[in-house]
């Protein structure tokens, strides 16, 4: 296979959950390279948790692969790491115990002191050194996934996998997380696979965005290149001349195009599909 | 005015109700004396023979008043530790036997039970292979085993044990079971994810997870060994409470048994408390 430079590639995944049912999605193929901040959007049904899963190791798709460096992505692995929607914290470890479980599953053999260093400095990452002895069930739903996103990145992960990671929090803490979760990224290089219903949050993070068309028979229809230059604010990010370009882009695809492409797609009249890769504001989208 | 708080007010009132049940049993209690008229009618010493001799003997067989009681409970416990041959043992000791079966018994049922409840836990086969044994053999009264064990075992105080360990092992094996089988996904993705060795993950994921439903069925055991103890040492006798109140019994000293009942009900109340402390521990918020 040619997979020579690329650092994940996903060609032609599917999954279907039943044998008699259409496939949740089918036809899925996108290209990953090393340090990219990737996030899909679509509606809900359509699979992104699934596709996140493959990758993850932790479900077998139906058809096609995901390759990573070159080797095929066969059950969960310590090169990927994965923060989960729901924190998925052990109750009964401290902050620091569950952060250290993760690093020595990773370096078992670390001492004890290493461990807990390598964990505290993870820890301070996402402003949390002070909260190291509690447990899970004595900190807010945000401090909690702070916990799980240190967790995840502790393990150095080569590829970091976010499903939703921000769903459950309020707007303020939501925004916080993200500029750290921006600045850590920024500092450690890390290649990223987020799942995300915020349109906001997409085009504040990501390098680029796929968007993926209505399930069943869901498929990435269009790959949108962020357009709005590095180094992007929470505060200012509104004002770039690019946003609105970008960000009504978006939207039409979830409130209308995605709805047309499923359709199609039951129809069986996407066979040989092309996925259009946009570039908002800089070249009219193609119908 | 100072009010008082509801756990105080509750261990007044608590208080009060014990005082109104002693005293309820001291009138009753309490005999008019009799004129023992009747004793003429019948010679003396057939009335000795049919437990109704003149004077204290009267006093003696009837129920016993609180002095009686009181007199009883500080002579068993101004020496608990008399041996005076097999009948005849001070009540630390006979607590000290029927205690140490129960907890041999508990022991060896949680040796089998919590290994063996995180096999079937984690193995949805051998759950569905096992189940029906297990809900055929957990609604038997575990003195029904009592003649096999005697016959098999040969030995009255193992088959006490086995009793016990037979009795204490359902509660243990399905709460054990039950525990791991249900340990949250997301947990157990994470560590497929950190790929954590089996045993690690047995013991830092499973086991922690899976503690307050294990210990629940612990606790749960215990109070039914401590219920079965006194039935299964009435029936093999020797040594323990529950021999140690039949044997009462038998000598007619109501005063011992109603000293014994109580000791048991103390004795257990003291067992589940310890087990809800183990249980605090243990548990977690989630």
């Amino acid at each position: 296979m040619l997979i020579e430079n690329t650092f994940l590639k996903v060609i032609n995944l599917s999954k279907s959950y039943r044998t008699d049912a259409p496939p949740v999605f089918e036809g899925i193929n996108f290209e990953i390279e090393k340090g990219e901040f990737v996030c899909i959007i679509g509606h809900s049904g359509c699979g992104k948790t699934t596709i996140l899963n493959v990758l993850a190791g932790l479900e077998e798709a139906t058809g096609g692969d995901a390759i990573m460096l070159g080797k095929r992505i066969q059950g969960p692995g310590l090169e990927r790491g994965v923060v989960f929607q729901g924190h998925a914290l052990m109750p009964w470890m401290t902050v620091l115990q569950n952060v250290a479980f993760a690093v020595r599953s990773k370096y078992p053999d670390w001492s004890k002191e290493k461990i807990y260093e390598h964990a505290k400095k993870y820890l301070g990452m996402v402003g949390l050194v002070n909260a190291e002895g509690k447990k899970p069930s004595e900190l807010s739903g945000g401090m909690k996934q702070r916990v799980g996103i240190a967790r995840a990145f502790a393990i150095e992960p080569k590829m970091l996998l976010l499903d939703e990671p921000f769903g459950a929090l309020d707007a303020l803490t939501r925004g916080v997380i993200q500029d750290e979760l921006l600045k850590i990224c920024k500092e450690t290089e890390q290649t990223v696979f987020m799942i995300t219903h915020d349109v906001d949050e997409a085009i504040l993070l990501s390098d680029k965005i796929m968007l993926m068309s209505n399930g069943p028979n869901a498929r990435i229809a269009e790959i949108v290149v962020n357009t709005l230059p590095k180094g992007r604010q929470r505060a200012n990010l509104h004002h770039d001349p690019m946003y609105y370009p970008m960000r009504n882009h978006l939207v039409d695809f979830l409130v209308n195009r995605s709805k047309d492409l499923q359709v199609k797609g039951s129809n069986g009249e996407l066979e040989d599909y092309q996925i259009v890769t946009v570039f908002p504001g800089v070249d009219m989208p193609v119908a | 005015m100072k009010t008082l708080s509801i756990k105080v007010k509750g261990a007044i009132l608590s208080v009060m109700i014990l005082l109104i049940c002693l005293f309820i049993w001291h009138l009753a209690t309490t005999q008019k004396v009799t004129p023992s008229a009747s004793v003429s009618t019948n010679s003396s010493e057939y009335n000795a023979l049919m437990g109704q001799g003149s004077g204290e003997t009267v006093q003696k067989t009837g129920f016993p008043t609180l002095t009686q009681m009181g007199q009883t409970i500080y002579k068993q416990l101004s020496h608990p530790f008399y041996d005076n041959g097999p009948n005849d043992k001070g009540i630390g000791i006979q607590l000290a036997y029927s205690l140490a079966r129960v907890g041999l018994g508990f022991l060896l049922a949680m040796l089998v039970a919590i290994p063996f409840g995180f096999w079937i836990g984690m193995s949805p086969l051998a759950y569905e292979a096992f189940n029906p044994f297990i809900q055929i053999l957990k609604p038997i009264s575990p003195l029904a085993w009592m003649p096999i064990a005697l016959y098999t075992i040969k030995d009255s105080s193992v088959s006490g044990i086995f009793v016990i360990f037979i009795c204490s092992v359902w509660p243990m094996l399905l709460n054990t079971a039950f525990g791991v089988g249900s340990v949250r996904k997301e947990l157990l993705n994470v560590t497929k994810t950190l790929e954590v060795s089996p045993l690690r993950k047995a013991f830092l994921v499973i086991l922690p997870s899976a503690a307050p439903t294990i210990l629940t069925g612990m606790r749960i055991s215990m109070g039914i060994a401590w219920l079965v103890i006194v039935a299964a040492e009435m029936l093999v006798g020797g040594t323990g409470i529950g021999y140690f109140l039949w044997n009462e019994w038998n000598n007619l000293a109501l005063s011992s048994v109603i000293f014994a009942i109580l000791l048991i009900g103390i004795v257990g109340m003291l067992l589940d408390i310890a087990f809800s402390k183990l249980q605090k521990v243990v548990s977690y918020a989630d």
